[in-house]
């Protein structure tokens, strides 16, 4: 501040900086560019709608709904009942070709995994494999924390807790011959989450990891055993688990559950046919008036079935060559006073 | 302060009387009859910094709390530490905000430190010590060496000159670089070590040039012998000893009690329109917080009355929310609301707002264009506050002497006993005198000179009737032998201009003033001999008298009372048959622009001159009401004079006033001058201006119109309200087509004045200041003359606290305008010839008029169109960065989840879009200074706050609304279907807020990019950086494991956004959409813009 001072008390500095004459560019948004670059934009945005509205039109998607509400509908049974592991199952034709590669989602309604407590019912310190924090989990997990006799929880939290715990089996029916479709469940949550975020104690076997610890309370087996099949899928690094506990953002979301294997009959997607998922039936959903879906649905370059974004497009593209044509006409009147 | 008065106090219990204390000479007892009780006073530590290391913190945050703003941060902070979510955020700027007044309160510190560590020198029975300025105590007898500074406020006691005097300069008080002559109290000069002597002398106040008190000097146990003391035996804390090679005095005030200190204080803090207006919109944003936060706490307890809501079987709740009461829960979910929307409050805009006055500031000191090659200095900003302000002024109203014009005084003509002298050219006459039209009156019709000897008594009244000295530079060799000394060679000095350019004139007509030695008055006459006179009284210069005195005796030992002054003093108080020669004369200059001071003499008999003699002692003897009865005794010595001539001196006007004036009229501004001058002087000076035009009709409310046979001046006054009133107010046709109708120019001057504004109460009919004030406001120019110091004040007042508040702004170069500089909304002082009064108490100070013109044209219109973007710009990027989070509040069961990360929501004000904004207010010149300079009608368009009115400000919260719901429901749309990516993977919560947040930051800042029309490469570099780095640190953030973070939530969230199509599609199209309003009204409004105005204008 001194120095400024003594500067003023002298010759200002003659510099562009100082007195405000920086070389400065002075865009003018005049109709010659304006109307142009608005049709340019329109009519890429058009091109890019009509290329989204198509492709999205080419997504097959297959939605159906198993929460078992009404009396007719195939779980209704499993959904009054309280029994574990309630069995029923679901049919479905196709008459075509399901053009692969199909994914096949869970979703669920009504469903606030985006509820602020319930996000922050978790401990990522246990989760990247922390064993003290198997021992003495985060309170933010309460009140999944500890069990009724004071043992830790792992992995604790509501969102493990409430893991969503229905399974699912896709059978073909080919002249009478039942056939089991393969389903990957390989690769359906992010890599990085996979590779990076979850991480199992570096312990063998895991079993003795978890020592002193008791299961969720709502979970039928320890994280340990998740996968029965495949020794290295269990723990926190189970993918089905890694799947649930990225939070959906709506109440209303879906969940991948598994690919269908693109090998033998199902090379090139689910061919015609009768189709059955018998589904374990266990996640209670009717209590907060929720609903329960299962999705198969091929993607393309830009994600799932979603005629929003080719809609927008063409709404935006369209309007902005009406604009163009606006301007057009309102120039054309004033005889583009700033062209002169 | 608090602590000076306790002390205060103390001393008023030691002293009986009230108003006045005693000092003790060097401590040393009295052989009064008082017991001696060292009386207690301040010590000589100068504070000027406002806080300690201890009371900084507390000090320092309840100053900050008397903004509301700066409570409601309180609020929310408190609030945070219990929910803690983002504390760090707002510990961020409330150091911002303490941070730089710390460190400004640290360089104060520093800077006393400097002043009371002085080393010093203090007599102490009989010895020379070394001490610390701030361990003097009142009663210490300091000695002084030359171009030491006074370190408190000092009696003189002996000086090192014969004489008994001393030479200061007080400059660094009032910037009067001149050497003044102080005194030493007579009786004291030989001996100060064993000098017994008791001060008594009234307690301290701030006025520099007043000072009363009296020493009893006690001598071997005669009777004590009592002198006077006056400013002239005080030195002053701050002034520097000048000529003199020591001096020895007592100190009377010490630190925070120097009148140095006490003018230092009292500066009233200055809040701009802007301030006010982000008051207001902050009121509203705080209401929409409030309303959005009850909204979502009453639906939340909707939406859990449902059944199976509350508390699904997935969502438990802990023990302790069970059992915490109901409505505690819904307070505190009330608060959570709060901290969760809080940031719609847009904290960092303060800082920003901080940041931007204070460098942008510096535009105006730098700026080249304001600087003066003659006085070798630039503009001058004390405050930054009011950068904008400068924008909006709608009244000027300028100090005439040395404002509009240049207080550089030449003398142009004189008169005596009615002939006229116009001085030509020395060169060509003999004598340098010539007539030029000889008698002005026809009546008189003796053609030829005067006689010589009243010529001659009248160059001698010049010559000795003034305080001015010679400058000491060009100094006589010996007294012997005078060289005649070249006119241009001869220095002068003197508080005022006029009495040079007089001294000057007389030299010219051969009567040159050689100085003033120990009382004596030396002037070399035409025939080149030294006339010496006796200075035996001055009887000082002074508004309220307009006229001053001197006494002398000549050599033959006649007693002359010589006096200059205006007319309208001197023209009472001479024989009258003489007045009307002069008065013509008198007249004639003064419509001519000219200041004319009237002489006059008086021949003292020996009797007189006693009574003057003893009266003139006797006042000035007198501790209590001095200046009333010297006053008396002044009244009364200058009577039954006689008139000998009259002086015109020019002032000419400021370079470019009659410019600058027109450009503010052009630019809607309204014009006043407020001048002590003459009605017919000022006039004139208004004319050359251009303030009045030939057709301006003028209206006239002065004493002359007031006297009008056969009525009282009361009911005159009414009448001519009234009548003034119905032609400018009611005949007025309606505003729109004011400009081509008649122009009025009011002229009013102060004693009429004084009558309006305090009729009020008598009259019950009209409220005559009602009156008034409309009549002026319906004129382009008002003139009002004779105007006291403090009735300057009074109209910026009175025009202040109108109907509608306009904005003020005064400027002046005098001691007379730093009242009405202090009062008006901006004060701008001139650094003139005057001191540095008016400069010290200015808000910005400017070498010459002219610049005002770029300072409110250019640089004022710029900073108020900047910063009024930059406030509306901050609520609106706020107000569409919380919206979608108010939005989604809908979509989670109104939990509070947060729809952005915790490192988004700290850093979206900090670093992603407060870059831009500050270099777009720094930077920004919608249209370019040289235009903002030619058409002075571009300055109305922002008149009356244009920008920052509700229209703007809802036109900005529609598009903050708009931008909001696009960016949340646009992306809304597109997770109806969460698997986005080709791998048929699903985006989770936090990918959709990082979705949200990336159009919001680019589309706010790209909003910003269209706003500008003047980019230079900072703004380039700033807004193309803060997208990077917006890029970069979400990259950044995403990519690392943070062990302090207890989740991880964007981990790689940001990669996989861009790893898919669908993204980068609906950020595109979601941006285009949101900017394509703003695109279109730019387009199409340009027809209708301000280039095409200026066209039709």
């Amino acid at each position: 501040m001194v120095k400024q001072e003594s500067e003023s008390a002298n010759r200002p500095d003659n510099t562009a900086f100082t007195q405000q004459r920086l070389p400065a560019w002075q865009p003018i948004l005049s109709a010659g560019i304006v109307i142009p670059g608005f049709v340019l934009i329109g009519l890429a945005f058009i091109g890019i709608g009509v290329a989204l509205l198509v492709t999205s039109r080419s997504i097959q998607v297959l939605e159906l709904d198993y929460t078992g509400d009404g009396n007719g509908s195939p779980c209704s049974s499993c959904s009054q009942s309280t029994t574990v592991n309630c069995k029923c199952s679901l049919n479905f034709t196709l008459d075509t070709l399901f053009q692969g590669p199909v994914f096949f989602y869970y979703g669920l309604s009504n469903y606030f995994q985006n509820y602020r407590r319930y996000g922050a019912s978790k401990d990522d310190n246990q989760l990247y494999g922390d064993l003290s924090y198997f021992t003495s989990p985060s309170s933010s997990c309460s009140p999944y924390d500890y069990d009724g006799s004071k043992n830790p929880i792992v992995p604790c939290g509501s969102i493990a807790n409430s893991m969503f715990n229905d399974t699912f089996t896709l059978t073909r029916t080919v002249s009478g011959k039942t056939d089991s479709v393969p389903l990957d469940g390989k690769g359906i949550a992010w890599w990085t989450d996979y590779n990076v975020k979850y991480r199992n104690p570096s312990v063998t076997p895991l079993k003795n990891a978890f020592n002193g610890t008791v299961k969720p309370i709502d979970w039928a087996k320890p994280a340990y055993e998740l996968d029965t099949s495949d020794a290295s899928n269990n723990g926190f690094v189970n993918q089905d688990f890694l799947v649930w506990m990225r939070r959906a953002a709506l109440p209303n979301f879906r969940k991948l559950y598994r690919r269908i294997d693109a090998s033998g009959d199902y090379q090139n997607g689910l061919p015609a046919g009768n189709y059955t998922i018998d589904i374990t039936y266990n996640y209670p959903v009717r209590v907060f008036n929720g609903a329960k879906k299962v999705v198969f649905s091929n993607v393309s370059w830009m994600g799932g079935k979603n005629e929003f974004l080719g809609i927008a497009y063409l709404v935006i593209g369209s309007l902005c060559v009406v604009m163009s044509v606006v301007m057009l006409i309102v120039y054309a009147k004033f005889k583009f006073p700033d062209e002169e | 302060a608090k602590k000076f008065k306790t002390l205060e106090w103390c001393t008023l219990d030691f002293d009986r009387r009230v108003d006045s204390r005693t000092i003790y000479v060097g401590h040393r007892p009295c052989p009064a009859n008082e017991v001696f009780i060292p009386p207690k006073f301040c010590d000589n530590r100068i504070v000027s910094s406002k806080y300690t290391v201890w009371n900084f913190l507390p000090k320092n945050l309840f100053e900050q709390f008397r903004r509301i703003a700066n409570f409601y941060f309180l609020i929310i902070f408190l609030v945070q530490v219990r929910v803690s979510t983002f504390c760090c955020t707002k510990q961020c700027y409330s150091d911002f905000d303490i941070l730089p007044q710390g460190y400004e309160d640290w360089l104060r510190h520093k800077a006393d430190n400097e002043v009371n560590k002085y080393r010093v020198t203090v007599l102490e029975d009989g010895r020379r010590i070394q001490k610390e300025s701030e361990k003097i105590k009142v009663g210490d007898v300091l000695e002084v060496d030359e171009d030491e500074t006074f370190p408190c406020d000092l009696i003189l006691l002996q000086s090192s000159r014969d004489d008994g005097t001393c030479f200061v300069t007080t400059a660094s008080l009032d910037g009067e670089s001149n050497h003044k002559t102080h005194y030493t109290v007579p009786d004291t000069e030989r001996d100060v070590e064993s000098l017994n002597a008791t001060i008594e002398c009234e307690q301290p106040q701030p006025d520099l040039y007043k000072f009363v008190g009296r020493m009893h000097i006690y001598k071997n146990n005669e009777e004590p012998t009592l002198r006077s003391l006056g400013p002239e035996n005080l030195l002053l804390k701050g002034a520097t000893l000048k000529n003199t090679q020591s001096i020895c005095g007592v100190a009377v005030y010490t630190g925070m009690e120097t009148k140095m200190a006490l003018n230092y204080q009292g500066k009233s803090q200055k809040r701009s329109v802007v301030e006010k207006s982000i008051n207001a919109f902050l009121l509203v944003y705080l209401c929409i917080l409030v309303s959005k936060a009850l909204v979502c706490t009453t639906l939340k307890y909707v939406w859990q009355s449902k059944p199976g809501q509350d508390e699904p079987w997935y969502n438990e709740k802990t023990l302790k929310e069970k059992e915490t009461n109901r409505y505690l829960n819904m307070f505190t979910d009330f608060l959570s609301f709060m901290v969760l929307f809080n940031f719609i409050i847009p904290v960092s805009m303060y800082v920003t707002v901080e940041m931007q006055k204070f460098l942008g500031s510096f535009f105006i000191s730098w700026d080249k264009d304001f600087f003066d090659s003659e006085i070798e200095e630039g503009a001058l900003v004390n405050t930054s506050d009011l950068n904008e302000e400068l924008g909006q002024v709608e009244y000027v109203f300028t100090d005439k002497t040395g404002t509009l014009t240049q207080n550089n005084m030449e003398f142009i003509e004189c008169c005596i006993d009615g002939h006229q002298y116009k001085y030509r050219d020395a060169s060509s006459e003999v004598d340098g005198f010539c007539v030029t039209d000889g008698p002005m009156n026809t009546v008189q019709q003796k053609a030829g000179r005067v006689s010589v000897e009243r010529e001659e008594l009248f160059l001698r009244a010049l010559c000795l009737c003034h305080t001015v000295q010679v400058k000491e530079s060009t100094e006589q060799g010996q007294d012997g032998q005078v060289v005649p000394p070249l006119q241009e060679q001869r220095g002068f000095i003197a508080s005022s201009p006029d009495e040079i350019a007089l001294v000057q004139g007389a030299m010219r007509y051969g009567f040159t003033f050689l100085g003033l030695e120990s009382k004596t008055m030396k002037i070399l006459n035409r025939t080149n001999d030294v006339e010496m006179y006796e200075l035996l009284h001055v009887l000082n210069f002074d508004p309220v008298r307009r006229r001053m005195s001197v006494i002398v005796r000549s050599i033959s030992g006649e007693t002359l009372l010589f006096c200059k002054g205006a007319d309208s003093s001197i023209f009472p108080r001479v024989k009258q048959e003489e007045v009307e020669k002069i008065r013509m004369h008198v007249e004639r200059n003064a419509t001519d622009g000219y200041r004319t001071l009237c002489v006059a003499y008086k021949h003292l008999t020996p009797e007189e001159y006693d009574q003057v003699d003893s009266g003139l002692r006797e006042a000035r003897l007198a501790l209590q009401d001095r200046e009333e009865k010297l006053m008396a005794v002044y009244n009364q010595v200058e009577t039954g004079m006689n008139l000998i001539g009259a002086t015109a001196v020019e002032d000419r006007l400021q370079e470019e006033a009659a410019e600058t004036m027109e450009a503010l009229q052009g630019a809607g501004i309204k014009v006043w001058v407020l001048t002590g001058d003459k009605m017919e002087t000022a006039k004139s000076t208004c004319y050359a201006c251009r303030l009045f035009k030939r057709n301006t009709e003028l209206l006239e409310l002065t004493v002359r119109t007031l006297e009008y046979p056969g009525k009282r001046r009361e009911d005159r006054l009414h009448d001519l309200l009234l009548e003034y009133h119905k032609k400018t107010v009611q005949d007025a046709p309606p505003a729109k087509t004011r400009v081509a109708s008649q122009d009025f120019g009011f002229i009013v001057d102060g004693a009429t004045l004084s009558m309006v504004l305090n009729s009020s109460s008598e009259n019950n009919l009209h409220d005559y200041k009602d009156l008034f004030l409309q009549i002026c406001q319906n004129c382009t120019s008002v003139l009002c003359c004779r105007m006291a110091p403090l009735q300057k004040a009074q109209i910026v007042k009175m025009v202040k606290n109108s109907k509608g508040s306009p904005i003020t702004l005064s400027v002046g170069d005098g001691a007379n305008d730093v009242s009405m500089i202090l009062e008006a909304h901006v004060g701008i002082g001139i650094k003139g010839k005057e001191g540095r009064q008016a400069v010290r108490n200015s808000d910005y100070a400017i070498p010459k008029l002219k610049h005002l013109k770029k300072l409110l044209l250019a640089h004022g219109h710029l900073y108020y169109v900047r910063i009024a973007h930059l406030v509306q710009y901050f609520f609106y990027k706020n107000l569409c960065f919380i919206l979608p989070q108010f939005l989604y509040q809908f979509f989670c069961g109104c939990s509070q989840q947060p729809l952005y990360d915790a490192a988004y929501l700290t850093m979206y004000n900090i670093c992603f879009t407060s870059m831009p904004i500050l270099a777009y207010s720094l930077f920004e010149q919608h249209i370019s200074i040289e235009m903002l300079l030619e058409n002075a009608t571009l300055y109305r368009q922002i008149g009356k706050n244009a920008m920052l009115r509700w229209g703007p400000f809802l036109y900005w919260t529609l598009l903050g609304v708009f931008h909001g719901l696009v960016f949340f429901f646009g992306v809304w749309f597109l997770f109806s279907n969460p698997a986005l990516q080709d791998n048929g993977q699903a985006f989770g919560n936090w990918s959709y807020g990082t979705i949200v947040f990336t159009i919001l930051v680019f589309t706010v800042t790209l909003k910003l990019a269209l706003d500008t029309r003047h980019w230079t490469w900072i703004n380039h570099f700033v807004i193309w950086g803060s997208l990077a780095f917006y890029v970069f640190f979400s990259f950044f953030w995403g990519g690392v494991i943070w062990p302090f973070l207890r989740q991880q939530r964007l981990y790689f969230v940001f990669a996989n956004m861009l790893s898919s199509v669908s993204a980068w599609l609906v950020i595109i199209v979601l941006i285009l959409l949101s900017l394509l309003p703003e695109i279109l009204y730019v387009v199409l409004r340009k027809p209708r813009g301000p280039y095409a105005r200026q066209v039709v204008l």
